[in-house]
């Protein structure tokens, strides 16, 4: 292959993976910038988003390639109902830690901002965000994984094709729509208390 | 796989690498805060960040995925006129190309629609684009050195490089965009 062939190749496969991508990410990016008013009321919130929205695509993405190694060995069948054993841990397990990762994630801000002495929202706001929006987008985020997966193998797609685009798109997404209900509600329950 | 299926197993295989990645991804939160005030000044900028971040990503985790396929299957060598190497990296600039101005239309486009642009569309895809292949140029240079460390220190490329070069390039995608900002507004 001259080097000419192999860009063309690699050119027309990527190309849709990154334009699905690309649409995810501009409706996250309107979202965050519908955001202003709620990145002013929590100092420090803008600082947690990229940890928040890698976050979703670590901890999702690695979901969705276990699944998909396992249905490849045959250790998990592509049913929702079958309720199978691991299938239920390997879920429960991406949901732990993502609020895990994300409440520590809140935590680091919070101590980095308060050392370098710049203004950051009290702790148990930061927190609590972090937390809800992770429990929020965690739910809707493994059931599209775990859906499309098992949907795209029962009609013969290699699903480790399908997990990368499907997560990128879906995980800034979800994140961002969910991180700016969870900001919303922290702030309402703030604000009455 | 050898990780047993338990919650207990498959958190102590993920945590450690979890946590010390939202510390690189904490870094280039800094580097948003450094600039929350243009941001929060021009929506456009703002709307920006998680497309520029991800497609930053997503450049950089198609190219390690195909050059560790290429080096799984033997047709890979760490030599600069290698056709591999070079027609995938080749591949990553143009598809740069043609993606990034698409960003800067459309983060132009939907923050024109739900209100508030003051940036004019042509400074807002000139700081895409050149945002964009800047990021090329980098993404090509990481993925390359990680992956000629996991080949010297015989990691599996699939386990190392991916992980490693999405979320690095995550950081680059913020950084670049930092300062593009700062040479063109």
């Amino acid at each position: 292959m001259t080097v000419r062939e192999v860009a063309r190749d690699a050119y027309r496969e990527a190309l849709p993976a990154l334009a699905a991508s690309l649409v995810g990410g501009l409706i996250a990016g309107v979202v965050l910038s519908g955001m202003r008013a709620e990145l002013r009321a929590v100092p420090g919130l803008l600082v947690l988003v990229p940890a928040l929205l890698a976050t979703r695509g670590n901890v999702y993405g690695s979901l969705g390639a276990r699944i998909s190694t396992a249905l490849h060995q045959g250790l998990v069948e592509p049913r929702v109902r079958s309720g199978n054993e691991r299938l239920r841990a390997a879920v429960a397990a991406a949901l732990a830690n993502g609020l895990l990762v994300s409440s520590f994630a809140a935590v680091a801000v919070f101590a980095i901002l308060s050392v370098l002495g710049d203004s950051v929202a009290p702790l148990p706001v930061l927190v609590a965000t972090a937390i809800l929006s992770g429990l929020f987008s965690g739910v809707v985020l493994a059931g599209v994984v775990v859906t499309a997966v098992f949907a795209g193998y029962r009609r013969g797609r290699d699903p480790d094709t399908l997990v990368g685009p499907l997560v990128t798109t879906t995980g800034d997404l979800f994140g961002m729509l969910f991180l700016l209900v969870a900001v919303r509600l922290v702030l309402l329950v703030g604000g009455v208390i | 796989m050898s990780t047993d299926w338990t919650v207990r197993a498959i958190t102590r295989a993920m945590l450690p690498v979890l946590l010390a990645l939202t510390l690189v991804e904490v870094g280039s939160g800094l580097v948003l805060g450094q600039f929350e005030a243009q941001l929060l000044q021009y929506p456009t900028l703002l709307a920006l960040v998680p497309v520029t971040i991800g497609t930053a990503g997503n450049l950089g985790s198609i190219l390690a995925a195909r050059l560790s396929t290429s080096f799984h299957l033997g047709t890979l060598s760490f030599d600069p006129t290698d056709e591999h190497l070079a027609g995938n990296a080749v591949a990553t600039l143009a598809l740069a190309v043609s993606i990034f101005p698409i960003v800067g239309i459309g983060a132009w486009g939907l923050t024109a629609l739900f209100g508030g642009v003051q940036l004019a569309p042509g400074t807002v895809v000139a700081i895409a684009l050149t945002s964009g292949i800047a990021l090329a140029v980098l993404a090509v240079a990481v993925t390359v050195s990680v992956a000629y460390v996991a080949y010297r220190f015989s990691l599996d490329p699939d386990d190392v490089v991916i992980p490693v070069v999405t979320n690095t390039c995550d950081v680059l995608g913020v950084v670049v965009l930092f300062g593009t900002v700062q040479a063109l507004l």
